[in-house]
């Protein structure tokens, strides 16, 4: 590759810019490097190895696992179609789809309630036909999940494959490729990169996830209590210390940067 | 199990129209050629099946693809069209001879038979070393090779060459090119090559057809395409001179004073035509020649044997330097020039294609 290289010739970037830069990259750092510094290291290991520290991250893991997982069946479908889709209706539909994004999360927990509700609009009947009440659940956790990261799915695989174009499919189909046979031998390798951001981007949002689940799912642990309000719990709890939040809070971080070199270190498409 | 490819197709955008027709028979090379906009790309892409026609009908032998008359639209997988484009589009994420074995895969070759094939077909289009590169480390002229073979491989009844020697070094081209005509007639493909090049047409048609505004204004073998165009852009592209005008004392009077003495034959006084001659037939009048024409230089430039003379009227005249080298080749410079009638090709024309002078 020889990116290094024309990087380095380029005109270069104004120098004025490195002030905001240098700022924004300690906006960003600096908190995460305070939460390391002031973290208590000799109670550290007692602390996320205790009980209710494993029970939060395990549920946080799993159901995070499950909201991707649910993400990429549901959402990979809608972001083929949007990307092929035109006119003013798929306009709406994106709009739409990119709703939960700008929606406070509180507020996304409250539609939910709404919606799956023991009163809500769908809620009531599932309750009365078959007897399931989703709210407080893991189920609620992953669906509050769900609700929060697909779009970040959704918008990054539809970027990638309007980028990618309809070229590539043209020719296959012009070699006796079915619909089918091009959906998966072209289209979706050729947007695998854009394919595995989103899948990330998706998981850390779950994993991240606070408010709608706190209004949706609760805060039972072992139930309900997934990392993030396990934290929010151990800081404002009565008895525990901050310092098991911190430790909580670092052992996130530890599983965010794992999923991110993970996601790095496999590339699609790569020999060797 | 191929035939002959025969289609009609009537496309309709806003104030323009394509409406032509075309036909290629199993072996042979139809060029398409035509100045940006006449319909070449509408139409290959009507054959693909990737645009249904207003009106049409495209059949290969007795299998009819396209029919607007009983709504037959047979989807591009299973038409049997192959495309190979000005850009190879080598499937980035799959090995030469993956890419190459897609084509047979798709039509439900098992994998070890698929890539067998693949391994003959890249043998064929001299790249039997490299079938496990990318495509990332081939140059442009050999994933050019890879899209023909991966064309080759599906085993389409009809391929349609959409310009795809433009983006390949002169060289290359030129070894493409014999590669192209060898594959079409030894798979006995009925092969559509959309082109600007008159090269293209020369080395591998053995049909033109001349698309201009979306009509076909002229079609032939290539010689007779070449030697005796019709239609002004066929004119320019064969590199001769067509000028249009009115008929006296059996020879053609053009625009800008040009007049051009006509073989025995020609139409009558008074009647529209036009006249074809090369711009090697026209020669410098000699001091004491009462033949030819005053004119005068428009522009100069280098011509392949010596110069290219651009005159009034818009006729080239090509001379050998010496030749060259007696005159004052300025522009605005006065010259008169002389063609021999046994040189000159006369066809009547309908009135209003002829310019007043």
């Amino acid at each position: 590759m020889t990116a290094d290289t024309g990087a380095s010739r380029g005109v270069g970037a104004p120098r004025l810019l490195w002030l905001p830069a240098a700022l924004a990259v300690g906006l960003l750092v600096l908190p995460v490097v305070a939460l390391v510094v002031r973290a208590d290291w000799s109670s550290l290991p007692s602390d996320v190895s205790s009980p209710a520290a494993i029970r939060a991250l395990t549920l946080s893991l799993t159901t995070s696992l499950a909201a991707t997982a649910i993400c990429l069946v549901l959402g990979v479908p809608l972001a083929v179609l949007l990307a092929r889709a035109s006119g003013w209706g798929a306009d709406v539909l994106r709009a739409l789809v990119t709703l939960p994004l700008v929606l406070p999360p509180t507020v996304g927990g409250i539609a939910l309630l709404y919606l799956l509700g023991r009163r809500g609009l769908v809620g009531e009947s599932l309750d009365a036909w078959f007897g399931i009440r989703l709210p407080f659940t893991t189920a609620a956790v992953v669906i509050a999940q769900t609700f929060v990261a697909m779009p970040f799915l959704v918008l990054g695989v539809e970027g990638a494959l309007r980028t990618a174009g309809q070229r590539y499919e043209v020719v296959a189909a012009t070699l006796g490729a079915g619909r089918w046979t091009v959906l998966r031998r072209i289209t979706l390798p050729l947007v695998a990169p854009g394919l595995l951001s989103g899948t990330v981007l998706c998981f850390a949002r779950a994993l991240g996830e606070f408010g709608a689940t706190a209004l949706f799912a609760g805060n039972t642990p072992g139930v309900t209590q997934t990392m993030p309000l396990a934290i929010y719990s151990a800081f404002n709890g009565a008895g525990v210390t901050q310092g098991t939040a911190v430790a909580l809070s670092l052992l996130l971080v530890a599983a965010a940067v794992a999923v991110l070199v993970a996601a790095r270190a496999w590339r699609p498409g790569r020999a060797g | 199990m191929s035939g002959t490819l025969r289609a009609h197709a009537v496309v309709r955008r806003g104030t323009f129209v394509l409406d032509a027709r075309i036909e290629a028979r199993p072996g042979r090379i139809v060029a398409v050629v035509g100045p940006n906009g006449a319909g070449k790309s509408t139409l290959l892409a009507v054959l693909a099946g990737l645009l249904a026609p207003d009106e049409g009908r495209v059949a290969v032998g007795d299998r009819v693809l396209t029919d607007t008359a009983d709504g037959t639209a047979v989807r591009p997988e299973r038409r049997s069209v192959g495309l190979l484009g000005q850009d190879p589009l080598v499937f980035p994420h799959l090995s030469a001879l993956e890419n190459v074995a897609f084509g047979p895969r798709s039509a439900g070759a098992p994998a070890h038979e698929a890539r067998r094939a693949a391994g003959a077909w890249l043998a064929a289009v001299g790249l039997a070393e490299l079938g496990a590169r990318r495509p990332d480390a081939l140059s442009g002229g050999q994933r050019q090779r890879v899209a023909l073979a991966r064309a080759l491989a599906a085993e389409p009844d009809v391929l349609l060459l959409d310009e795809p020697f433009a983006q390949l070094d002169v060289r290359t081209a030129a070894e493409l090119r014999d590669l192209v005509g060898e594959q079409v007639r030894s798979t006995q493909t009925a092969a559509v090559l959309v082109t600007h090049d008159v090269l293209d047409a020369l080395t591998l048609a053995d049909h033109v057809v001349v698309l201009h505004d979306g009509r076909v204004v002229e079609q032939g073998d290539v010689l007779s395409v070449v030697t005796d165009p019709v239609h002004p852009f066929t004119a320019a592209l064969a590199g001769m001179n067509l000028v249009r005008g009115t008929m006296r004392d059996g020879a053609l009077v053009g625009p800008a004073g040009v007049v051009v003495p006509c073989p025995g034959g020609a139409p009558g006084p008074g009647t529209p035509a036009q006249v074809t001659f090369a711009p090697t037939a026209v020669r410098v009048a000699a001091d004491d020649e009462a033949a030819g024409w005053d004119t005068h230089v428009v522009d100069v430039e280098t011509g392949a044997t010596g110069v290219r003379v651009r005159t009034g009227g818009d006729v080239l005249v090509d001379l050998v330097p010496a030749a060259a080298a007696r005159l004052e080749l300025r522009g605005g410079a006065p010259l008169r020039l002389v063609v021999d009638p046994a040189d000159v090709r006369v066809r009547r024309v309908r009135a209003d294609d002829v310019t007043p002078a």
